[in-house]
């Protein structure tokens, strides 16, 4: 296929991401996929198409592509700044890139994760049933200048939609909902913790956040000696020195450290977006609660 | 109050939720070979149950996990049909997963490719030689694969090997890497720090994301990891299965 996306530059952290890879949790690997779920809703609003559709993952820092023919693009997730031949193109929005043109996208100005997405959807061979590098994995790898990423076909013409800049990238306030270790820690301890604020911390990747206590870490006695279990995407993990760090798509599937909650999933966005030096907050719900904040999210 | 039935295992298996998404069904608070074949077999009859709301399941080393959808099915609907399946059968008496495999593989043990063999024998009171025996005559089993692609948990080693994994980290062992603790051994698929330590390497690649059957390993197969040289080992990280052997376990 000749259509393609030409890449002459690339910051350290760009990816191919789609949703993921279900189905492989038994066998150690993890779902994967966007750092930033809703952002690839959001592309897939833009340009009216699948939210199947693979796109690139920017992690803090863009680069500059260059389309083999015109394409339709949209940009989605932490604002960058953009530009298409020297001339602004605005994020959260959809755009025509014409043949030849150069695409130029700098470092995040808040957030973490930018998104480029191209009508018709990267077109990769799929690797494990999905396109998305899972670095942990060594299943793909960062896209480096020179690529040239395969676009599948698109039909549709629409482009120029915008969406409204979300609150995602500062922080805010992040329900949970009980893990397998939270009656580890005794009342006071989840007390502090709903009323304490937290910091991102340099130490980010795909995998994870960590996620600094303006205050004293968080302890239980009984979490030295638990048995390695389950992890799950959202879980936040109490590490030794009392440091929370919340689990995103890359996680491992399995650990031994105590959970002292698990993020709802529609909040989990705000988390892999805080910005470095984003201030976040932690509020328990019940599953109920849990459940109506992702049924409102899903009828959105 | 009624009078303390007495049983071994009062809260077990035991149901809980695991973050929005998920449920945990646990057979035990701490390695057990029953509790894990019971995770197994758990497994298995949930995945065939057809239990609406199941988007994935797998299992840990004691327990069974599902990832549901919770807009299908409420997480009460689903915690009873649990129940109802977990009162089906005495779940501790199930038999291990059918087609098993028993995997020969060569392996060096200590030398400067795993450097941390006379240390872990010396915790487990042997000599390095004594380590070798034991760790290449026991035949382990497959507990559970998990933490990264393709990973076993092996056990159950002789009760010597119940050495406690190291404080510090060790900064990267080799993909292939085989490593003790807790009586367990675990061979890692991909380089990583960990804090196990290193006694062998071999040359099994666990995880081939590019071919049709990308993951090697199953729970419940069986390993014994067999002495071989450093020399004999550079032949066979030419060979796909890096020198591995399999065979059925009737």
């Amino acid at each position: 296929m000749n259509r393609a996306l030409i890449v002459h530059r690339a910051g350290p952290g760009v990816t191919v991401q789609d949703l993921g890879r279900s189905g492989y949790l038994a066998f150690g690997l993890s779902r994967g996929g966007a750092a930033d779920r809703l952002a690839l809703i959001e592309g897939a609003t833009l340009l009216q198409q699948d939210v199947s559709n693979a796109a690139l993952e920017l992690a803090g820092m863009g680069g500059e592509f260059e389309a083999s023919e015109e394409m339709r693009i949209a940009l989605t997730g932490a604002p960058m700044k953009a530009t298409i031949d020297g001339a602004r193109a605005v994020w959260n929005a959809s755009h025509i890139l014409p043949k030849g043109a150069r695409l130029s996208i700098g470092a995040a100005e808040v957030g973490s994760y930018g998104y480029l997405h191209l009508g018709g959807g990267l077109h990769l061979p799929e690797q494990l049933g999905a396109q998305s590098t899972h670095l942990a994995a060594g299943i793909g790898a960062t896209v480096q200048a020179a690529d040239r990423l395969p676009v599948g076909p698109d039909d549709l013409a629409t482009t120029g939609l915008t969406l409204d800049r979300d609150t995602r990238f500062d922080g805010g306030t992040i329900r949970l909902v009980p893990s397998l270790q939270t009656e580890f820690f005794d009342a006071r301890e989840i007390t502090r913790f709903e009323a304490t604020e937290f910091l991102r911390d340099n130490r980010a990747n795909r995998m994870g956040v960590r996620i600094v206590p303006q205050g004293e870490g968080f302890h239980t006695e009984a979490g030295l000696t638990i048995l390695s279990e389950v992890i799950v995407p959202g879980d936040v993990q109490i590490t030794g020195d009392g440091t929370p760090f919340v689990l995103l798509s890359e996680c491992q599937t399995t650990g031994g450290y105590p959970r002292i909650g698990s993020v709802l999933p529609t909040d989990l966005p705000r988390v892999a977006q805080a910005g470095r030096g984003a201030a976040l907050r932690f509020r328990f719900v019940t599953l109920e609660q849990a459940v109506e904040a992702e049924r409102r999210e899903a009828t959105r | 109050m009624a009078e303390m039935t007495p049983t071994d295992t009062p809260h077990w298996p035991r149901i809980r939720t695991a973050g929005y998404k998920g449920f945990l069904i646990s057979f035990a608070d701490r390695l057990s070979e029953p509790a894990n074949r019971a995770a197994l077999a758990f497994r298995d009859a949930l995945e065939q149950s057809g239990m609406p709301g199941i988007e994935e399941t797998s299992t840990s080393l004691v327990s069974t996990y599902l990832r549901i959808d919770a807009l299908c099915l409420d997480h009460a609907a689903i915690r009873s049909g649990l129940y109802n399946l977990l009162n089906r059968q005495n779940w501790f008496d199930a038999a291990l997963p059918a087609g098993r495999k028993l995997w020969r593989v060569p392996t060096v043990f200590g030398t400067d490719l795993a450097p941390q063999l006379e240390e872990a024998a010396r915790a487990a009171g042997m000599t390095p030689a004594q380590a070798i025996t034991s760790i290449s005559s026991s035949r382990v089993r497959v507990q559970t694969i998990g933490f990264a692609p393709g990973m076993p948990y092996l056990g159950e080693l002789p009760a010597d090997w119940n050495i406690p994994r190291q404080t510090g980290l060790t900064a990267q062992v080799s993909a292939a890497g085989l490593c003790v603790a807790l009586r367990q051994l675990v061979l890692f698929p991909v380089a990583t720090p960990t804090g196990w330590r290193q006694i062998g390497q071999t040359a099994f690649r666990l995880f081939r994301p590019e071919a049709d059957h990308p993951f090697v390993l199953r729970p419940g197969d069986e390993v014994l990891f067999e002495p071989t040289t450093p020399e004999k080992l550079t032949v066979m990280n030419k060979d796909v299965d890096g020198g591995a052997l399999s065979e059925a376990i009737s």
